[in-house]
């Protein structure tokens, strides 16, 4: 059994995301390894990008902070290493295609290999262009995570019965970013996908509070947090660790 | 990973594509499909024809350019006057089309990205006569230096949104257009200006365009009895160069030149010249050639020109690049403000600093081929909304209002 699929044996998931290098190489570091001392299943790093067409503002920001501090895919590798030698939390990169284009796609998945990266979300590669990565992460057992959104409707049967690692399902339309309410819908959608695959479905976009946790994860296997957690990197830059240990703490003690 | 290959839409040999997010694959799908039953509906292309005709003032001139002629020794130039279109530009060609298109399948309300202003007025425009809803994404950088622009959208009933992600210029206006359709698709349409973004938008737009083409050809032959030996245009995303390329692509002994612009030179970092200096990345959308660095971030890009001023080009021309069929040349800011006041002075025509890029080209060809040849360069808008910029690059103090 892969990494990720391990992460979901102990029961519901909390997936927390991160932007690498905001504020800095050295807090992802820290953050990372705190992250999953205090509960994180899985940690989804964010590879900072110029134009990150579905993130909302908050981690549109951390992009760009990050990329003030000149981080480039070579420095997220050498981090995911150092994490390695601590942890053996499943890490999935989340990253628009461009990067892993320059970088060469199979040099990428190779690296991502030999530096412990078990999954990749490429959120600008949807499933009809798959095919020119997926020789390459499936070679070197890279789990390709794919996304479902509220819109996906008769898609949902080839994403569910192709899917890897497991189904990053999109909690409501548009970008990434804190909201107060939640598609009432969303346990349908979970339905149907279970009625296709044993692939773990997982919810994201918005999710901010216990509350919103707790009641996804009645239905869900595992729900991703991003935007509240950068908010707390943005609010306290270099001394975040405390906040965010509190804040993962409480919600993966809200899951179901 | 064959059976996924074949899944794949709009591809310009290696180019184009679908690279979006999964919250818009299937609004861009059944766009693909009500495109492809509208293009051969009868009463679909009778109202766009009515609408090319009546409100855009089509077909637009093949304007014999006699006095260039003489002064360049060469070939004798006709300038396509894509300039004389309502609305300036020959944006209205594709806005129409779009702008009709999502009417037929139930839109209502119309979104677009500008840089400059000429794609946001044009939308506007459709917007109003259409009783579409209106908002328009332009860069703060952008709203700034085009104010006059800001307020023609809003006096054509659009809203101006002013963009401040990123470097605040086109690009970052292309992004926040797509957040927004990602938000509510449901009832708006993402009317996107050029040749480019995920498939179907570079077919659909080509095709659109490709009326100057359409008309040009036939024109030249009514006139000179035989076909131009090479056709010119300014190349941004690209939407004017391959509605005038179109319809000669297969005419193989016609010469197709594209002028990207180079700024400040494409031996600095001040410059869109995308085919120069770019290489091939995937972003908004499409895989195409980009201005980018080696981490696969792209670049903030510079050009006098506003409507040149993209990171990337559509992928057609990235194919008919990579094929030979079309040669792109960089052009720099310093020969195509030369190029502005030449055409001023020779023709008495205020053309756009964009269609400059392509004037400045031809002075330097012209010369070079034969008196009994032709040569057609499509002048892709007028150039009121470049004056006060011109005068500030020659140092020349003008009060703007």
């Amino acid at each position: 059994m892969s990494n990720i699929g391990k992460a979901f044996l102990k029961g519901k998931a909390f997936i927390p995301f991160i932007t690498a290098g905001d504020p800095t190489m050295e807090h992802s570091y820290n953050y990372i390894i705190e992250m999953a001392k205090s509960g994180a299943d899985i940690i989804e790093i964010g590879i900072p990008f110029s134009d990150p067409i579905a993130e909302g503002p908050v981690i549109q920001r951390a992009n760009i902070r990050a990329l003030k501090n000149n981080v480039t895919l070579f420095d997220v590798f050498s981090l995911t290493k150092k994490v390695r030698e601590k942890t053996n939390v499943p890490i999935v990169y989340l990253t628009y295609y461009n990067p892993i284009l320059k970088f060469g796609v199979e040099e990428f998945f190779n690296t991502c290999q030999k530096s412990g990266v078990d999954g990749v979300i490429i959120p600008d590669l949807p499933f009809e262009e798959s095919g020119e990565v997926l020789p390459f992460s499936n070679k070197a057992h890279v789990d390709l995570i794919s996304l479902i959104a509220p819109t996906s409707k008769e898609r949902i049967y080839k994403l569910a019965t192709n899917a890897q690692g497991y189904i990053y399902l999109v909690s409501s339309m548009g970008v990434t970013g804190v909201r107060s309410e939640i598609a009432n819908d969303l346990n349908l959608i979970v339905d149907e996908i279970r009625n296709l695959t044993d692939v773990p479905v997982c919810v994201g976009f918005g999710i901010n509070t216990e509350s919103q946790a707790r009641e996804i994860s009645k239905f869900a296997d595992g729900i991703i947090v991003g935007s509240a957690i950068v908010s707390i990197i943005e609010n306290y830059c270099e001394n975040a660790k405390d906040e965010i240990i509190k804040y993962v703490t409480k919600m993966k003690a809200a899951l179901i | 990973m064959d059976s996924n290959n074949k899944l794949n839409l709009g591809r310009y040999g290696i180019f184009g594509g679908q690279y979006i997010p999964e919250t818009l694959m299937n609004e861009v799908l059944k766009l693909n499909e009500s495109y492809l039953y509208y293009k051969d509906d009868i009463e679909f292309n009778n109202e766009l024809r009515l609408l090319l005709g009546n409100y855009a003032g089509r077909p637009s001139m093949l304007y014999y350019a006699k006095k260039m002629t003489e002064e360049l020794g060469g070939a004798k130039v006709y300038l396509k006057r894509e300039d004389l279109n309502h609305t300036g530009s020959h944006k209205i060609n594709n806005v129409l089309g779009q702008a009709l298109l999502a009417k037929k399948i139930g839109k209502t309300r119309i979104i677009a990205e500008t840089g400059a202003g000429q794609h946001g007025v044009a939308t506007a425009t459709a917007a109003a006569l259409l009783n579409l809803e209106c908002e328009i994404f332009m860069g703060e950088e952008d709203v700034k230096r085009q104010s006059l622009n800001v307020y023609r959208m809003e006096l054509l009933g659009a809203k101006v949104n002013s963009v401040k992600s990123g470097t605040a210029t086109l690009k970052d206006a292309v992004n926040e257009t797509m957040r927004e359709w990602t938000k509510r698709v449901s009832d708006t349409h993402y009317l996107l200006g050029s040749v480019m973004g995920p498939h179907p938008f570079p077919m659909m737009v080509r095709d659109f365009q490709s009326i100057i083409s359409k008309e040009a050809r036939a024109q030249i032959l009514e006139y000179e009895g035989k076909l131009p030996s090479t056709v010119i245009a300014c190349v941004g995303g690209g939407s004017n160069a391959i509605g005038i390329f179109y319809n000669f692509i297969n005419d193989k002994s016609v010469k197709l030149i594209g002028c990207e612009a180079a700024g400040l030179g494409v031996d600095t970092d001040q410059n869109a010249a995308t085919i120069a200096t770019g290489s091939i990345g995937v972003f908004h959308g499409m895989k195409s050639f980009f201005c980018q660095n080696d981490e696969g971030q792209i670049k903030s890009v510079y050009s006098i020109s506003a409507g040149l001023d993209y990171p990337g080009i559509g992928p057609e021309h990235a194919n008919l690049h990579e094929t030979g069929r079309a040669e792109y040349v960089p052009i720099k800011d310093e020969d195509a403000v030369s190029a502005f006041e030449y055409l001023a002075k020779t023709e008495g025509i205020i053309c756009a600093i964009e269609s400059a890029h392509a004037i400045a080209h031809a002075i330097k060809i012209v010369p070079n081929i034969p008196k009994n040849d032709n040569v057609i360069i499509c002048l892709s808008g007028r150039g009121d909304k470049d004056v006060a910029s011109i005068a500030r690059y020659r140092g020349k103090k003008i009060i703007e209002f």
